[in-house]
Parts: C-alpha cells; sequence; structure tokens
C-alpha cells in the first residue's frame, strides 16, 4: 500500500488524492461491513426487545420500527416527521447553537492552552482557577447562564460553549506539554526566536492533541447542548425532546434522539476530515505504518 | 569550500575547568567537574564514555540549552558561557544533530533544511529551497525533498538532518550520538557520508558516541571522559590521515588504537557500572 502512494511521488498527493485513495481503501476492508453488522444488531436487539418479545420495562420504550414509520410519515401522528418543516426549525437551531458554541470555544480555548502550555508564569496563575471552574457541571451554570445572559440564545450558547472550552483548552495544554524538547532546541539551534519556535513548533507539535481535543469538544458540545436546551431555549432537539416528554409524544424523543446522534456524528467526523487535511504528515506516516 | 586537507580557521572550541552541578532527587550531583578540553578548529573530536557520564551535559552547555556552574567555554577566543553569564545563547553557529533526531515531522524534508536560513532572514524562501535543494543533492538526497520525515528511512532521516545543520555554514556540529538507532550496515554508510560532507565542509566536529570502533574511524581525537563526574581521562591522537574510507578498519594500526580506548574505557565503564549510573 505504502508503495502505491509513493510511486506516484508523495510530494503531489492533493487531499482529494488522498480522500478517494482512503475510501477505496476502506470499501475494501471489513470496515464498514463490521459496522453494518453493529448497527443491524444494535437495532435488531431493540426491535425484538420493545416490539416483538415487549420485554420487561422495553415495553414502554418505542420500537424502531415504530420510530422510523413516524419519522418517514408525510402525515406524522405527533406532527413531528421528515416531512413537516418545525423538524428542521428544530434541527437547525441546534446545528447553529453548536457551530457558534464550536467556534467560540475553539477560538478562546486553543490559545488558551497554547499559553497554557508554552508559559509556565501564566499557567501557574491561570491553571488553579481553570481546574476549579472545570468539574462544575453545565447544568450547575444553567441559573446563572440565564441571570447573566438576555435573550434565549445566548445562555443556551454560553452553556455549550463551556464544556467545549475545557475540552480543547486542557488537550491543547497537553500538546504543548507533549513536544519532544529536541524540537524547540533544534529550531533555537537554527536561529529562531522565541516567536518562530511558536509558530513553527508548538502550534504544529500540538495540533494532534489540539484535534483530539476538538472531537472531544464537538462532542460534549452536543451533550451540553442538549441539556442546556431541555431547560432553556424554544427551539432545538433538546427541548424537542423535553417537550414531547411532557406531552407524552414518546416516538418523537426517540426521533430527536436518534437526530442528535446522526448530526453529532457528522460533525465529529468533519472535525476528523478538518484535521487530515492539515496534518497530511501525520495521515502519510499512518498510512504507511499500516501498509508496512 | 575549503581544499581537502586544509584546516579550517573557524570553530575552536575551548572548554575550560568547566563544572556542572545540578539538583536532582537524590540530591546535588557533580555532572562534570574541572574538564578542560580543546577543540582545535575543523578537528573531529570525538567525546567517549560510559552512560550518564556527563557528555551530553557538556554538549548542552556548548549549544546553549544549559548552563554550567563553574568555568568558562569559548568558541574562536569569544566567551560562551562563563562566570557573568552561565547559559550560552543556542545559535546557528553551533548547530545541534539529536541523539532521537529532531527534523520537524510536520515539515517536508525541504522545508527542514530550508528553515535554518530563513528564520534568521538571511535568506528568503525561495532562496533557501534552491541552496537547500543543491546541499542536498551533494549528500545524495534526491527525490525525497517533498517527503515527510516520518516517510523516509532513519539513514537518510539521518543524513538531512546533518544537512539541514550545515546549511547554516555553523563552526560547530554538536553530534550527539547520532548513529546510535541505525543498525550497523546503515552505520557504515553513514559514516562515509558524514567524512564525505566533512571534506567539503571543514566544521568543526564534537561527537559523542559509545561506539568505540567509530570513535577511532571517525576522529582525529577521541576524548574519552571518566564516570561522572566528567572529566577527560585520556585524550588519543588517532594518527590515520584522512581522507580515511572503511579499509582502515581492518588496518594493524587501527587494531592497536583500539585496544588502548578499549582498555581505558572499560576501567570507567566498570566503575560506572557499580555506581549505579542510569541511562541519560
Amino acid at each position: 500500500m505504502a508503495n502505491v502512494i509513493r510511486a506516484t511521488s508523495a510530494g503531489e498527493i492533493g487531499a482529494w488524492d488522498m480522500f478517494t485513495y482512503r475510501v477505496s481503501k476502506w470499501v475494501r476492508s471489513p470496515t464498514p461491513y463490521l459496522m453494518l453488522v453493529g448497527f443491524m444488531l444494535f437495532f435488531g436487539a431493540w426491535f425484538l426487545l420493545s416490539e416483538v418479545f415487549r420485554f420487561w420495562r422495553f415495553a414502554s420504550l418505542p420500537g424502531p420500527r415504530q420510530v422510523l414509520i413516524e419519522w418517514f410519515n408525510p402525515n406524522p401522528v405527533y406532527g413531528m416527521s421528515l416531512y413537516t418543516p418545525d423538524y428542521y426549525v428544530h434541527v437547525w437551531s441546534s446545528l447553529r447553537r453548536v457551530l457558534y458554541a464550536f467556534v467560540i470555544s475553539t477560538g478562546l480555548g486553543v490559545p488558551f492552552g497554547l499559553f497554557l502550555g508554552w508559559s509556565k508564569t501564566f499557567r501557574e496563575f491561570t491553571f488553579p482557577v481553570f481546574e476549579t471552574l472545570r468539574p462544575i457541571p453545565v447544568l450547575a451554570w444553567v441559573p446563572l447562564a440565564i441571570v447573566m445572559f438576555r435573550g434565549e440564545e445566548t445562555p443556551v450558547i454560553f452553556l455549550t460553549t463551556l464544556a467545549s472550552f475545557y475540552a480543547t483548552a486542557l488537550n491543547t495544554m497537553l500538546g504543548v506539554q507533549s513536544i519532544d524538547e529536541a524540537y524547540p532546541r533544534a529550531a533555537a539551534c537554527l536561529g529562531a526566536s522565541k516567536w518562530q519556535i511558536f509558530r513553527h513548533i508548538i502550534i504544529p507539535g500540538a495540533l494532534p492533541f489540539i484535534f483530539t481535543g476538538l472531537q472531544i469538544s464537538v462532542g460534549v458540545a452536543w451533550f451540553s447542548l442538549v441539556a442546556a436546551e431541555m431547560v432553556s431555549g424554544e427551539y432545538g432537539l433538546g427541548y424537542l425532546i423535553n417537550t414531547s416528554y411532557v406531552n407524552v409524544q414518546y416516538p418523537v424523543i426517540l426521533i430527536g434522539m436518534i437526530s442528535v446522534g446522526i448530526v453529532g456524528y457528522a460533525s465529529s467526523a468533519l472535525v476528523r476530515l478538518a484535521g487530515d487535511y492539515l496534518m497530511q504528515w501525520r495521515v502519510r506516516e499512518l498510512a504507511l505504518g499500516a501498509g508496512r | 569550500m575549503n581544499a581537502r586537507g586544509d584546516m579550517a580557521t573557524k570553530g575552536a572550541i575551548r572548554i575550560q575547568n568547566v563544572d556542572k552541578m545540578y539538583y536532582a532527587r537524590e540530591g546535588a550531583v557533580q555532572a562534570v567537574s574541572d574538564c578542560s578540553l580543546d577543540i582545535r578548529a575543523g578537528e573531529i573530536c570525538m567525546i567517549v564514555g560510559p552512560s550518564g557520564c556527563g557528555k551530553t551535559t557538556l554538549l548542552n552547555a556548548i549549544a546553549g540549552f544549559h548552563d554550567i556552574t563553574g568555568g568558562a567555554i569559548y568558541l574562536d577566543g569569544e566567551m560562551l558561557c562563563g562566570p557573568d553569564r552561565p547559559k550560552a545563547d543556542p545559535g546557528p553557529d553551533r548547530v545541534v544533530v539529536f541523539q532521537n533526531g529532531a527534523l520537524f515531522p510536520w515539515k517536508t524534508n525541504l522545508e527542514n533544511v530550508a528553515f535554518g536560513p530563513v528564520v534568521q532572514g538571511r535568506l528568503t524562501k525561495a532562496q533557501a529551497n534552491e541552496k537547500a535543494r543543491g546541499m542536498m543533492a551533494d549528500a545524495g538526497l534526491v527525490g525525497v525533498e517533498h517527503n515527510y520525515p516520518g516517510e523516509v528511512s532513519s539513514g537518510m532521516r539521518r543524513r538531512v538532518e546533518i544537512v539541514r545543520a550545515l546549511m547554516n555554514d555553523p563552526k560547530v556540529l554538536l553530534l550527539d550520538e547520532p548513529f546510535r538507532a541505525l543498525d550497523s550496515l546503515t552505520k557504515s554508510v553513514m559514516h562515509e557520508a558524514l567524512l564525505e560532507i566533512y571534506y567539503k565542509n571543514k566544521v568543526t566536529i564534537f561527537f559523542i558516541t559509545h561506539d568505540l570502533e567509530e570513535a577511532i574511524f571517525l576522529g582525529h581525537r577521541v576524548a574519552i571522559m571518566t564516570t561522572r563526574p566528567c572529566k577527560p581521562k585520556k585524550i588519543l591522537d588517532v594518527d590515520i590521515p584522512h581522507p580515511r574510507d572503511y579499509s582502515v578498519l581492518t588496518s594493524p594500526r587501527f587494531r592497536s588504537l583500539m585496544e588502548e580506548t578499549v582498555n581505558a574505557v572499560h576501567e570507567e565503564a566498570v566503575k560506572a557500572f557499580e555506581a549505579g549510573e542510569k541511562e541519560m
């Protein structure tokens, strides 16, 4: 496999070639089929437990068939399906909030984490405060968020940003600390200034950890978004789940949950793709490693 | 640059009564004590000694990564570090090639080689790339310019790293067991490659190693260091004329030098082992 890449002169390989190469390799590997089997087992078990055997407490759980029928129903019983515009308003509201929160938490968290890792002084006076705030759960911030921020949107975005920010900042800091001491030393030897070392060594060196952080960050963004929407806000998937519970529309709860799952999965996949695009050196190293 | 046999006029290192003490968990450790060594300009000086004897501490002091607690180090008569300034500033006149390699994995080989002159502002990126291409070609590194270091063999990476150092026209090359991780065949190829590069550039080389054969094969002189605290125990003149090639290894003179070194080093290695020195 490695030779295939090398032979076409690795220097000229674009991101797109790399992408198609990986997709074709993926399709030929057992990975996608195992994934399918995994999903089938999961949904099969759910189906059998809730709809066929009506086993124990699963009897009160809407089954996958029931949920799918409702989800794809042009005239949904509970008024929420792929055919109702309201559904998209909910999805879009959540998506937009996560996007804002992700941009804010990345914009603040990456520089903050870089400085935490880079400057001992900065770390010594900010990290203890950071570590004290970090364990406070998002839900504990809800009252303050509502008091502090006006309107419907800002408190939810604030709450969504919080946990993402911690994940990004912490991973970025670890990323800086994980950089082999030899790299900044080598750069200093070659005449790089402190700032040049920061730009050419610290930032790219921390990038693998930063992207790990960003993946956790999108994940927890969805997590805290849904929590925040359940308490405040008038649209969004979290709000949908909560009101469906209040209105005893159980299949809609599942529609909301599965939608969060799908959109959440897609957003982490996007972050992973962006990471691969920015870290070609790593992708190629890993591709070689796998081919050897 | 210089013709073969010419001695360079720059890059003389004078290490004068250097002390280095640091504090570890087990208390104060005297890593280097009253160490004096004169390295001539354009000389390949091999530093040999048991693990953890403080050789790397000495290299770090010259490079400017650590301070020293006593004595002074001069480069061409100018004080790098001494009584008033315990730590030298790292700079492109003394470039280190690291034990485990320190090519930046996120830059291509060419970008790595061109890095020095660009960050120093001496050359534009285009000029640096051109010079880098030329120097890489001289060192037999054609066709890997756009590969990342992780994509080429370890021997090749070492060569790229040495070329990256030479791009800055350093006065001194500080090598810290650069070939340690290579297999012996690759190592022998690297030795000849290094000598070839040396004959073209005539830069002073401060080379730390454990490998006695390597030390005698490459060096004009071999400094055998005592176990901690580190100071020269014996300095061996390798009177085999340069340029050398691998046929030297089987010559009687090489054998007798080898014997002399082995005896001196073994004594220190036993001492180090008994003292329970850690690999550093």
